[in-house]
């Protein structure tokens, strides 16, 4: 047992920057300081995790079990700063304007991201729930903090009595599991069900199941979806942003690090929880999506949709469908933040989600409408495009694994995505501008640096894999060794 | 051909996707701009495929100018040579990069009349021509089915924003169609590279992989459909005369002379070529489907009075004959076809050049609205009669060359399949004379008094086509020795 706190920096980062962020919010009308200051520090504590990050990864270091500082964890520790960052930067204006206490919401998103953090970096079952939780319990005040808009409320309500029973029901599946098991370490679960007597018992099966129903809740995974849409919707855009990308990138890292490791000998009693639940989500996600009015539900049954993808890696764990999900999740978390940018970009300019009011906005802002269309585009798995390649690998990974069938649904899937892509992109493109709409108009500058850049990364992750797939390949490594 | 002209291989599809890069930097308001670069870029890429056509040495390798940078290996699935950046160009693939030179060529010199976001056409146009020649080129099996795809992307939007007549519904139509065909080709590269077990997309090494028999009869009917729905195989054919109909002028020149062409060239690489057990059971399937498109589509084609609803369902009879003479199964049937493939990439791009030029000043595609065209515009009355000629196979040109191969081919492997293919052709020459009749001869109509003759950058993308189809139609031997090495070469000997 060994203790090096100095790994865990980046996380102190955060906090301290979250408590600054407080702090000052507090204060603020004494100090006589520029609004600005706020979102600039939360910015920098992000900016300054992420950097820490880099330097900190050794896998000496146990802390008791609890907590594994590797490069799995470094792979998430990057992305996930480098997410939050953007949400911040991103969401600027809209903040400003539609959000109540803007301390509270900036020290929430560097709070949670330090819960997401743990959550790929938990090695023992009560960690992994404590980081559930901190990243949950700061979800649910976030979802509520929009201003003047009643299903901001009632989308918080909602989350937080939902999510409550399903960490009930993922508490409970983990005592059972600690009952066949007889600890909470997931090295230690892997010993103990390696041992044919545990395999296929009720206990055991009983124990996977409400784990499975509970990290389902939160990824959203058919049929425990039930929140997405309404959350989604109620939340301010730049939260629904950060649900779908860093709520439910850590959910994943959980699951790969709990399923490809601890419960890595009992795959057979899983495994076909997994494909089915995989199979439903990707199916019902896609297919509600069709008729979908709302810029924010449609991308919220979209991103249950892409969950049914990422199941499908889980289902299917070996080394190759490990990284092959890292690589998804980097390239799907710059797609879709490209995506929510941009459209909170043209939210602040024309105030509304419908996907009517999309409509000829490549006369009016070409470029955000071109940045929406490449990342819809991206997101359905067009080539060039950081889709294509990471759901190639993911499905080729399946199909490895002896899956075909789930990568053949997967595909057939991904086309029907890209019927509901299209109706939004033809709003944009073929149907004129409303009637006495304005000319021509711009983006504040950071939204065009920060799509920019989201933009460009798209492309990257596309066009030039090989850097991404080797850090994952890398941190898929810590598990599969 | 040395392997220092393998970068010009790589040219290919680089020069259009450099050029869309460089025109989304252009203002769009600086037409005169954007018409210098698309200009030199089709120029330039004209150039490079007519010269690594002629450079490619039919005595030579199955594959010239081969050359790869290594993408992504030993990471995940991924073995030595994982996936490569590796170009290459054989006796198959030769004579459809000189196609797709000629098609941009003139497909570009007659977009310069757009008038609606000229810019983005060509920034979405050469999207598609890069993933064109990337998919003719390729030599690795993930890249080419990224550009492959890449080709089919750029569609929606042209046809949605570009096109006429039903534009929405036909860009719907072509557009899902042709995603949920790649379905299937999805499914069969999985399998194919999971067969395979060599954990590398290198295609020359998947060529020579073994591949169980029933692993073959099961993918080769996922590859014929998948790539055969772009080719316009019966019965999947229906998004073509939609979409072709309300695609604009250029965008139908392409789809219809080269993108289709993309789906046959996809059979022979990953059918023929990877499953050949496959290809073999399957071949009097393909064969069947083939000589019933051909006869459907020529008389759906005898039922149409739309000028590129006619010349849509023709592509599909034209491309029929590719699949009898792929089912063929002999050398001189194959040849046929990929002889086809190039005679009706020419051919059908010069019918919709000559109807995109009477559409944009007359806006009226019914040709029974039309009569004595031939006096009002006589310069594109004798294209089209050239086009129709090569169409239904007059001896010099193009057609003929083509349709003959397939013609012997058919009646030594089915002689009532060699019969119906004759049949065909014998309606095709009803339908496009009767159009003829209608449209060139009797009194010139006084309602088109104000239609003039075609325009210089049309008359010169004509003259390319033409020039083309008088080409192969007087001096074949330079297609005909590189298809027949290319076969030699690639198609396992099982099959031949």
């Amino acid at each position: 047992m060994n203790f090096e706190y100095a790994l865990l920096i980046p996380e102190f980062i955060l906090a301290g920057a979250a408590a600054v962020v407080l702090l000052v919010e507090a204060f603020r009308r004494d100090l006589n300081v520029s609004r600005r200051l706020i979102p600039a520090i939360a910015a920098l504590g992000a900016l300054a995790a992420g950097i820490a990050s880099l330097f900190y990864a050794d896998r000496s270091t146990d802390f008791a079990g609890l907590i594994g500082v590797d490069d799995y964890t470094l792979f998430f520790r990057v992305l996930f700063t480098v997410t939050v960052l953007v949400v911040i930067l991103g969401s600027l204006e809209f903040v400003e304007r539609n959000i109540r206490h803007q301390g509270e919401f900036y020290a929430l998103l560097l709070v949670s991201t330090i819960g997401a953090i743990y959550m790929a970096g938990a090695r023992e079952l009560l960690t992994a729930y404590i980081s559930i939780e901190l990243l949950s319990f700061s979800l649910y005040v976030a979802v509520s903090l929009a201003k003047d808009d009643r299903r901001s409320g009632e989308a918080g309500l909602k989350y937080v009595l939902l999510g409550g029973v399903a960490s009930a029901m993922l508490l409970y599946g983990l005592s059972l599991i600690y009952g066949a098991a007889g600890t909470t370490s997931y090295e230690g679960i892997a010993a103990a069900l390696g041992d044919n007597a545990v395999q296929g018992s009720p206990v055991l099966l009983l124990g996977l199941a409400f784990l499975v129903g509970g990290l389902g809740f939160k990824a959203s995974a058919v049929p425990f979806h039930m929140w997405t849409p309404d959350a989604y919707e109620g939340a301010p855009l730049p939260v629904t942003a950060y649900i779908a990308a860093t709520s439910k990138a850590a959910t994943f890292a959980l699951l790969l690090r709990l399923f490809g490791t601890g419960l890595l000998p009992v795959q057979d009693d899983w495994q076909w929880m997994l494909a089915t639940l995989s199979v439903a989500t990707m199916v019902t996600g896609n297919l509600i999506a069709l008729v979908q009015t709302n810029i924010k539900r449609l991308l919220a049954y979209s991103s249950i949709g892409q969950v049914g993808f990422m199941l499908m890696a889980v289902t299917t764990v070996s080394d190759a469908s490990s990284s092959a999900l890292l690589l998804h999740l980097a390239g799907y978390l710059v797609t879709n933040l490209a995506v929510f940018i941009a459209v909170i970009a043209v939210y602040n300019r024309i105030g509304s989600e419908r996907i009517e009011d999309f409509r000829g906005l490549a006369e009016t802002q070409p470029y955000l409408a071109l940045v929406i269309t490449t990342g819809l585009f991206s997101l359905s798995g067009m080539p060039l495009l950081a889709g294509f390649v990471t759901k190639f690998f993911i499905f080729q990974a399946a199909a490895e694994e002896g899956f075909l069938w789930l990568s053949g649904v997967a595909v057939i899937m991904s086309t029907v995505s890209l019927y509901y892509y299209l109706k939004v992109i033809r709003m944009m493109y073929v149907v004129a501008p409303a009637e006495g709409a304005e000319g021509r108009w711009r983006p504040s500058l950071i939204a065009y640096g920060v799509t920019g850049v989201l933009f460009i990364g798209i492309f990257v992750v596309g066009l030039w894999a090989a850097p991404v797939l080797e850090v994952a390949d890398d941190a898929s490594a810590v598990l599969f060794g | 051909m040395t392997t220092s002209e393998g970068y010009l291989l790589l040219a290919l599809p680089l020069i259009p996707l450099g050029s869309a890069i460089l025109l989304m930097l252009i203002p769009s308001g600086e037409r005169n701009a954007i018409k210098a670069v698309t200009g030199l870029a089709s120029l330039a890429m004209f150039i490079i495929s007519v010269y690594v056509f002629f450079a490619f040495d039919y005595r030579g390798d199955q594959f010239q100018g081969v050359i790869d940078w290594p993408w992504l290996q030993n990471a995940g699935f991924l073995g030595k040579d994982g996936i490569q950046l590796k170009v290459g160009l054989d006796g198959i693939a030769a004579p459809m990069v000189l196609l797709t030179g000629i098609v941009i060529l003139s497909g570009t010199w007659v977009s310069w009349k757009i008038e609606n976001r000229l810019k983005d056409f060509f920034v979405l146009l050469f999207v598609l021509v890069a993933g064109v020649y990337g998919t003719f080129v390729a030599l690795d099996l993930f890249f080419w089915f990224l550009l492959y795809e890449t080709a089919v992307l750029p569609m929606y939007l042209l046809i949605a924003v570009w096109g006429s007549g039903r534009r929405e519904y036909g860009a719907m139509k072509l557009m899902m169609m042709l995603v949920a065909a790649s379905i299937l080709i999805f499914v069969a590269i999985f399998g194919i590279f999971t067969e395979a077990g060599l954990g590398t997309f290198d295609m020359p090494a998947l060529f020579d992989a073994e591949y169980g028999r029933n692993f073959q009869l099961v993918m080769f009917p996922l590859v014929a459909l998948g790539c055969g729905t772009l080719a316009g195989i019966f019965p999947f054919h229906p998004w073509s005369p939609d979409g072709h109909a309300a695609a604009p002028t250029a965008v139908s020149m392409l789809h219809a002379g080269v993108l289709m062409k993309l789906g046959a060239f996809g059979i022979i690489r990953l059918g023929f070529q990877m499953l050949p057990e496959g290809a073999e059971f399957w071949a009097p399937a393909l064969l069947t489907l083939g000589i019933i498109g051909a006869l459907y589509g020529a008389v759906g084609a005898l039922r149409q009075t739309d000028f590129k609803l006619m010349t849509g369902f023709s592509s599909v009879s034209h491309m029929g004959y590719v699949f009898v003479g792929l089912g063929t199964l002999n050398l001189i049937g194959m040849s046929g076809a990929v002889l086809q493939m190039f005679a009706h990439g020419v051919m059908t791009a010069l019918f919709f050049l000559l109807i995109g030029a009477l559409y944009d000043q007359s806006h009226d595609r019914e040709f029974n609205h039309y009569s004595g065209m031939a006096r009002r515009m006589p310069i594109w009355a004798v294209f089209f009669v050239i086009a129709g000629l090569a169409s239904f196979g007059l001896p010099g040109l193009s057609g003929f060359i083509a349709e003959l191969h397939i013609f012997i081919g058919a009646f030594r492997a089915y002689p009532l399949v060699g019969a119906l293919a004759v049949l065909t052709a014998a309606i095709t020459a009803t339908y496009l004379l009767r159009m003829f009749a209608q449209t060139f001869f009797g009194e010139p109509s006084p309602r088109w008094s104000s239609v003039g003759e075609i325009s210089w950058t049309e008359r010169a993308g004509a003259t390319v086509l033409a020039i083309s189809i008088f080409a192969l139609g007087l001096w074949p031997s330079p297609w005909i020795d590189r298809v027949a090495a290319g076969l030699e070469a690639g198609i396992p000997e099982v099959l031949l």
